[in-house]
């Protein structure tokens, strides 16, 4: 690995001046042969490609208004170049969203319109060459589709579907990437992006209700394959074993258990996480919704819970009903997923189950919205839900809070740079420098209030963030789920006049 | 020949605007994509719409400069427009003449927007990495046609009464003859342009504005399954 260089800690958020190519050598690895096969694309790059990708393009063209649009209507006004956070971090003009765009938009002009077959290079057309498909692989792997420029363009143009697009192209002609496809085929065959079988799923519940009942002193369930249980929680798969992500699997535990609700996890879908999303691929989406539903339909439960995961929520809440609805089989009463957050809030506010706020008396906590929950979603029935629930939450839970600074929170937060499918090794580097301006507005509130704790409800959140902290100085134990919080303060054992 | 080119600019314009929204609203929107917090009625989408055509407001949160510089080029521009009905209208309605006074101002304040818009252009790195040849040629057409406009009221003044015959001539299909302006058939030519460059070219977000799919869908995906029939 060439430079990982976490740029230095200010607190301050510049916008820095171009570097042409700084992030050019940031590039996902290619997906295997017997991958791309496994999920019905080419195995290489097709002999034909070029034909093939303006083929597609075409149809996507005609399959998604939002794709259509955007390539017709950006007077290129300049007012998202300044909001990512990829571009932000490494200062690469090709991660500004509109000169995304236009890696894709020269070429639709080029194909599609009067204006590039008459003027050509004066309007910036441009023919889909090597060069040109190289850079559309490496720069639609440097979106997390977070859709932060999208908040900001006057007409609502969302590079998150652009890149969705130009993934989808790619696969298409058999030029996919590793990492997102990989996942796919495990989360499609075995059941999670982890590709961990019933029995390791097992055993690993197993180890964590021990360790609970060492810490505890109390026998509490993490129950798989129940039929007829109350509750259906389809959680990230990383919620099993991964650090910090185990803690707030323990405190949806504590939270079922001191609650008396019963509640399963099922081992055909153990995953909350949808990669079929990130790659704007409807079939392998609906797939692996399918298996949710599927699962609940079987174990016969009334409704399904999602656990702390930014873009699950956004594929539960928003797509699951287009997907795969309606949910008839499950309870009337709840026709659809509900986000934990708001589960547990509600139990908390009915009185169902108490918490010791003191018991975070150690901690002075900040919330990171994540992106798709921000920008891509909603929870509970007001407007803005995502922004109100979990920080109540977060409040019921601890005395001291702290909001980092505006334009950095609620639908204006930035990712944390390793969303969208970026979540990759091979893309550290990137992944350090893209997380720099939501490092700079927390180093503000760890310098003015002494911030301690960065809780977090999403699974790529959490590896991101535990991952590149110690590049930029940084206690990686900072990382938490709003779970873990509720899971320290949650108070078990006989309920008052029980 | 004017009249020719013009009834030929008018014919493409429609057929151009007419087609374009044709292919965009046979494109379907497969999911619930909108940039949430997001309204979950109807009037809700239209408040946010009526938001961003007026106000501007996605644009004001994200760069105020651009902000006031494209606003009141817009604003400008509407109240000429506004301005110009009085050429097009026999007899000429009262409220046309709110507009007389205020359009000439505009005339400036629209050149001065358009300098700024296309300095800024230039200026800012980032902008300037964007932009093509044609995002400055559109600007310079714009504020050629303000040019011209203002040049027919402070210098050269041509005679009114043939320009409103000639243009009510164009309008009921019975055209009258050319005025004898050079200043006012620049101006028309500059015009005609602009309305030809429209609907094959990015000048299409006027349209686009009102149906962008992030803005115009409800966050309701849950209460209505939203489904489209390709994507069923």
């Amino acid at each position: 690995m060439a430079k990982i260089g976490a740029p230095e800690l200010t607190g301050r958020i510049e916008i820095p001046k171009l570097a042409e190519g700084a992030s050019a050598d940031q590039k996902s690895y290619i997906a295997k042969p017997d991958n791309m096969a496994a999920l019905s694309f080419p195995r290489e790059r097709l002999p034909n490609w070029k034909e093939k990708a303006i083929e597609k393009f075409g149809e996507l063209l005609k399959k998604y208004r939002s794709l259509q649009l955007s390539m017709d209507i950006c007077v290129k006004c300049g007012a998202c170049t300044d909001k990512c956070h990829y571009f932000i971090g490494t200062k690469d003009p090709k991660n500004m969203p509109v000169a995304r765009q236009e890696l894709m938009r020269k070429v639709y002009r080029k194909y599609f319109t009067t204006e590039g077959k008459l003027f050509g290079g004066l309007a910036r057309a441009a023919d889909l060459d090597d060069n040109l498909l190289d850079e559309w692989f490496t720069y639609f792997y440097q979106c997390s589709e977070c859709r932060r420029c999208s908040y900001y363009c006057p007409y609502g143009i969302d590079t998150a579907e652009i890149t969705m697009a130009a993934r989808e192209i790619m696969d298409s002609i058999g030029y996919g990437q590793k990492y997102t496809l990989e996942i796919i085929g495990k989360a499609e065959t075995i059941g999670n992006n982890l590709g961990m079988l019933g029995p390791a799923l097992r055993n690993t519940l197993d180890f964590v209700e021990e360790e609970i009942k060492d810490n505890t002193g109390v026998d509490i369930k993490l129950p798989t394959d129940v039929e007829g249980a109350d509750v259906l929680l389809v959680t990230p798969s990383a919620d099993f074993f991964a650090t910090p992500h185990v803690e707030s699997l323990i405190g949806y535990a504590k939270v079922f258990h001191q609650a008396g609700i019963s509640w399963t996890f099922s081992s055909y879908a153990s995953e909350a996480g949808n990669f079929g999303m990130f790659i704007g691929n409807y079939d392998h989406m609906k797939t692996i919704n399918k298996r949710i539903w599927d699962a609940a339909r079987e174990l016969k439960v009334k409704r399904v819970i999602a656990g702390e995961c930014g873009h699950a929520w956004r594929a539960m809440y928003s797509f699951s009903n287009t997907l795969n609805g309606p949910f008839d089989y499950l309870d009337k009463k709840y026709p659809s997923p509900v986000h934990i957050c708001e589960f547990t809030l509600d139990l908390v506010k009915k009185g169902a189950i108490k918490l010791d706020k003191s018991a975070n008396d150690g901690f002075t906590v900040t919330f990171h919205d994540s992106c798709n929950v921000a920008r891509a979603s909603r929870m509970g029935d007001k407007i803005g839900g995502q922004f109100i629930i979990p920080r109540e939450l977060i409040k019921a839970a601890c005395n001291k809070y702290v909001e980092m600074s505006r334009g950095t929170t609620h639908a204006e937060t930035f990712c944390c740079g390793g969303g969208g499918g970026l979540l990759t090794d091979e893309l550290i580097d990137l992944r350090v420098k893209g997380a720099m301006p939501r490092m700079q507005a927390l180093k503000a509130v760890i310098d003015s209030n002494g911030v301690n704790f960065f809780a977090l409800i999403c699974a790529i959140c959490k590896a991101q963030f535990t991952k590149i902290f110690p590049y930029y100085g940084l206690e990686m134990e900072m990382v938490g789920g709003v779970h873990q919080l509720v899971s320290r303060a949650i108070i078990l054992g006989a309920k008052e006049g029980v | 020949m004017l009249t020719v080119i013009a009834y030929a600019v008018a014919v493409i314009f429609v057929w151009g605007i007419l087609s374009r929204f044709i292919i965009w609203l046979s494109s379907p929107n497969p999911l619930k994509i909108p940039t949430t917090p997001a309204p979950k009625t109807f009037s809700g989408v239209v408040a946010r719409i009526a938001g961003e055509v007026v106000l501007f407001q996605s644009l004001f949160k994200a760069d105020k400069k651009l902000w006031l510089g494209g606003w009141i080029f817009h604003v400008s521009f509407l109240l000429i427009v506004l301005r110009h009905s009085r050429y097009f209208l026999y007899p000429v309605p009262e409220w046309v003449m709110v507009f007389q006074t205020i359009g000439i101002y505009a005339g400036f304040t629209l050149i001065l927007a358009l300098a700024f818009l296309f300095i800024r252009r230039l200026t800012i790195d980032r902008v300037n990495y964007v932009s093509s040849f044609m995002d400055y040629a559109v600007l310079l057409l714009l504020m050629l046609i303000g040019i011209t406009g203002l040049t027919m009221k402070f210098i050269g003044r041509p005679n009114l009464i043939d320009i409103k015959a000639y243009i009510l001539g164009l309008f009921s299909l019975s055209p009258e003859a050319m005025p004898d302006s050079t200043v006012f058939i620049l101006h028309l030519l500059l015009f005609l342009l602009l309305l030809l460059y429209f609907p094959f070219s990015k000048l299409l977000h006027a349209g686009g504005v009102f149906i962008s799919t992030t803005r115009t869908q409800t966050d309701t995906p849950v209460e209505k399954r939203h489904i489209t029939p390709w994507a069923k």
